[in-house]
């Protein structure tokens, strides 16, 4: 780990975008099936409520999904978002950027950004649950296998953010 | 080469652990281009770094063009690859209602993981409010399970929706992911 004010610039948006397209081709060639994130969540709380409330799980269409087969705590994206984990924290360690901190503009405080953080995840998972998948699953997955559903999700997701960014402006600047 | 060299009936153990593999690379990548910062991400939205574009559109590409040319070639079996399911008006609403949450979290869920990965709190606040939010909608789902299932039109792609070949569209995308670099190359260059 380096100290810090020595961490090494990002990689060119375009070598990283085809580093990861590669990782998407292996995973087509090696699984049969792309990456993705919330999954990973969605068989997790699948997975949680099974345990309190199993009634409650197998009448969701959301977590009976995840309830079969090989059962949610094994569920592959769950797997693959423990890999993203070690990824990212190889990738930043190796580049001086690890360090523990909260993220924010210095419009806002530490609390708000925590809020705003939350709300923002919550809001994440409806529409993810929704359109069975996320910005991995759908954008760039099903994206690149020109589904039809994918490429709905990625123009309707990034219609939204622009529409909304102005309101957000303070939160970020 | 005959993939995918993992076929369904492939022991759980090795799916798994490929599944392990595939993710550290992907983190690797959304960390190297900077994406585990949710500034720097939200910036997209702002005119102000277009990392985000250029980033999906560039793996898309890779992605794309790299199952298209397998396929053409005999090596990559089109059918065992799994392509997910469109339901046309849950997407559209659920769309929207991710963009949302992106701009309002600053991270989406995969960029969530990678920043909590390198040490920042919110990325981790990120991960529990989508955890929350998946409980919730879990529950919920029940009463709204007619919309959740409509509109259904299985695997379906833009090469059979437009009844055009599949390299057409696929040269299509090419040609759409160019301007959209030459814009993202523009609005930079003005924001400056």
């Amino acid at each position: 780990m380096n100290t810090a004010g020595a961490s090494r610039p990002y990689a060119d948006p375009y070598l990283a975008g085809i580093g990861l397209g590669l990782v998407l081709l292996t995973a087509f060639v090696v699984v049969g099936r792309g990456l993705g994130a919330s999954g990973a969540y969605a068989s997790t709380a699948a997975g949680t409520v099974a345990l309190v409330a199993p009634g409650k799980a197998t009448a969701s269409p959301l977590f009976s999904h995840y309830l079969s087969g090989q059962g949610p705590w094994l569920e592959w994206q769950s797997v693959e978002l423990v890999g993203v984990l070690v990824g990212g924290w190889l990738s930043a360690a190796l580049a001086g950027r690890l360090s523990v901190s909260i993220e924010r503009s210095s419009s806002v405080g530490s609390q708000q950004r925590l809020i705003l953080a939350f709300g923002g995840g919550l809001l994440m998972a409806v529409g993810a649950a929704l359109a069975r998948g996320c910005t991995s699953g759908q954008a760039l997955t099903a994206g690149a296998l020109l589904s039809v559903g994918g490429w709905l999700f990625l123009g309707t997701a990034f219609a939204a953010a622009y529409a909304v960014a102005p309101l957000l402006r303070k939160v970020w600047q | 080469m005959n993939a995918p060299l993992l076929p369904e009936t492939a022991s759980l153990s090795a799916t798994l652990s490929a599944a392990l593999v595939i993710g550290i690379g992907f983190g690797f990548a959304l960390e190297r281009a900077g994406l585990a910062s949710a500034r720097k991400l939200v910036a997209q939205f702002y005119g102000k770094d277009m990392s985000v574009l250029k980033v999906l559109f560039s793996a898309l590409l890779v992605a794309m063009l790299g199952v298209f040319w397998l396929a053409r070639l005999g090596w990559l079996d089109l059918s065992a690859v799994y392509v997910p399911p469109t339901f046309v008006l849950p997407q559209l609403l659920g769309g929207l209602v991710f963009g949302i949450g992106l701009v309002t979290a600053g991270l989406c869920p995969g960029t969530a993981c990678v920043s909590a990965a390198t040490g920042r709190i919110d990325g981790w606040v990120v991960l529990l409010g989508l955890f929350v939010g998946m409980v919730v909608t879990g529950l919920f789902l029940p009463q709204g399970a007619s919309f959740y299932q409509s509109t259904f039109h299985g695997a379906w792609t833009l090469p059979e929706w437009l009844d055009l070949p599949y390299g057409v569209v696929v040269a299509g995308v090419v040609v759409l992911a160019l301007v959209v670099f030459v814009v993202a190359e523009r609005v930079e260059r003005w924001s400056r």
